[in-house]
């Protein structure tokens, strides 16, 4: 009970979050009108997945630094949830856009920033299962994670933020900042980030949890046949 | 060290030539199968087609030249010169070489494409450029990958599978800038497209380098 305070509160924050997103008053604005709600969802998604995948490569150079199987399976894990979260942003995306800009796919720059750094991802763990050697498949697939995180920041950072797009904040569009994110929304969207956040970090120790006891079950049995 | 080195990649590259001609050939059996398919409509060769086709040839031709410059090794020889060298003088002079080898076929192509399907270029000068910047961020991105790559089974397919998504930010900085020099438009105009593809090309040079030790080892 002690270590799972921050279960409890991630729980708390998304009910406020599926309470408030769904029932507090939002701002009338022409187009977006209600499908505004949708923010309490579709951007944290993407907050979500950086931050897992930060920390997946933050546990990669941990493993380079000092190879042991635990970094590797916390790297995986979290590497795992980031493409979850990526993958619900895509299709929660896809549906905002469908009723605002009118159809699900616009070729809009940070729409294809975000499938290619799916695409990375897809790449590592392609990688992971053609390495036969457990140490250098976790060895390869770090120097890979990191290497690829760092070729991600320019393409998710900066190209979309240079050319013109649909998104607010880039192209002259008006920001989060400005006056469209008002001080009401403001109270459901920093509480659903963080419990978003906080809810794929438990999905990521739930996985290492499972590969732990994994490895321990092969341990056991190994030894009975021995 | 990483004067020996790249030298012995260029002895060894000009003792089997074979290698480079098959690359040469393979640049040009594309060009002029993008010039047979338009070859009764040449008008339908816009300019955005010609930088795409370009583009498309040279990453292909990258990959294609790059990817041996670790898949390709013999086991015994690669031993061998880990043993003697240390890894941030192979991986600093496989990046030379490479970058050197890949602006050569980059420049080779783009000279078989203005034979082929005219030049649309209004700025040539800032478009040779942008091939030089471009071919060293592919040099610098994908020796690193190779290396990754070889290590694994079906090395082949893995090496564009991983370099892909790692270069299309590079890809779409310089087709960018290819389209203002098909424009003609003035040279402020790319600065700063230009200055991101250097700080990419920085940062993955950086990477390749901090990285490149951990690989070797295994």
């Amino acid at each position: 009970m002690r270590n799972s305070w921050w279960k409890i509160i991630a729980v708390a924050l998304l009910v406020y979050t599926l309470i408030g997103g769904f029932l507090f008053e939002v701002p009338r604005l022409n187009i977006v009108n209600e499908t505004i709600r949708s923010l309490y969802f579709h951007v944290p998604m993407w907050f979500g997945m950086v931050v897992m995948f930060l920390v997946s490569t933050i546990y990669s150079i941990k493993y380079l630094r000092k190879p042991s199987i635990e970094h590797d399976n916390y790297a995986v894990s979290f590497a795992n949830t980031g493409l979850l979260f990526g993958l619900l942003g895509i299709v929660t995306g896809m549906i905002w856009a469908n009723y605002t800009w009118g159809s699900p796919w616009h070729g809009d720059p940070k729409q294809n920033g975000a499938a290619i750094a799916l695409l990375v991802y897809f790449a590592y763990f392609v990688l992971r299962g053609s390495i036969e050697n457990h140490e250098q498949r976790a060895r390869l697939s770090s120097v890979y994670n990191i290497f690829a995180f760092a070729a991600m920041i320019p393409l998710i950072f900066i190209i979309p933020r240079m050319t013109s797009s649909m998104h607010p904040g880039s192209g002259g569009n008006p920001g989060f900042n400005m006056y469209d994110l008002d001080s009401k929304m403001r109270m459901v969207f920093y509480p659903a980030c963080i419990g978003w956040i906080l809810l794929g970090t438990w999905i990521s120790t739930l996985q290492i949890r499972m590969k732990k006891i994994d490895e321990h079950i092969a341990e056991l049995e190994d030894e009975k046949n021995n | 060290m990483f004067v020996k080195l790249l030298h012995k990649e260029f002895t060894l590259e000009l003792r089997r030539k074979s290698v480079i001609s098959g690359l040469v050939l393979y640049l040009f059996s594309t060009a002029f199968i993008c010039y047979l398919t338009f070859s009764l409509r040449q008008n339908l060769v816009t300019p955005l087609v010609w930088s795409a086709l370009f583009w498309i040839t040279v990453l292909f031709t990258a990959i294609n030249t790059i990817a041996k410059s670790f898949i390709g090794e013999k086991r015994g020889l690669t031993i061998y010169e880990y043993s003697i060298a240390s890894p941030i003088a192979i991986i600093l002079s496989k990046i030379a070489y490479n970058f050197f080898l890949c602006s050569l076929l980059s420049l080779t192509g783009f000279i078989l494409f203005i034979l082929f399907l005219g030049n649309p270029m209004a700025d040539a000068a800032l478009f040779l450029l942008v091939i030089v910047v471009t071919s060293f961020g592919f040099a610098a991105s994908l020796t690193l990958l190779s290396g990754i790559a070889a290590k694994a089974n079906n090395s082949n397919i893995l090496m564009a599978v991983l370099s892909f998504p790692i270069v299309i930010s590079i890809l779409l900085m310089a087709i960018k800038v290819t389209k203002n020099c098909i424009d003609g438009l003035d040279r402020s105009v790319s600065g700063d497209e230009i200055l991101i593809l250097l700080a990419i090309n920085c940062l993955v040079t950086a990477s390749s380098y901090l990285l490149f030790p951990y690989i070797w080892r295994s």
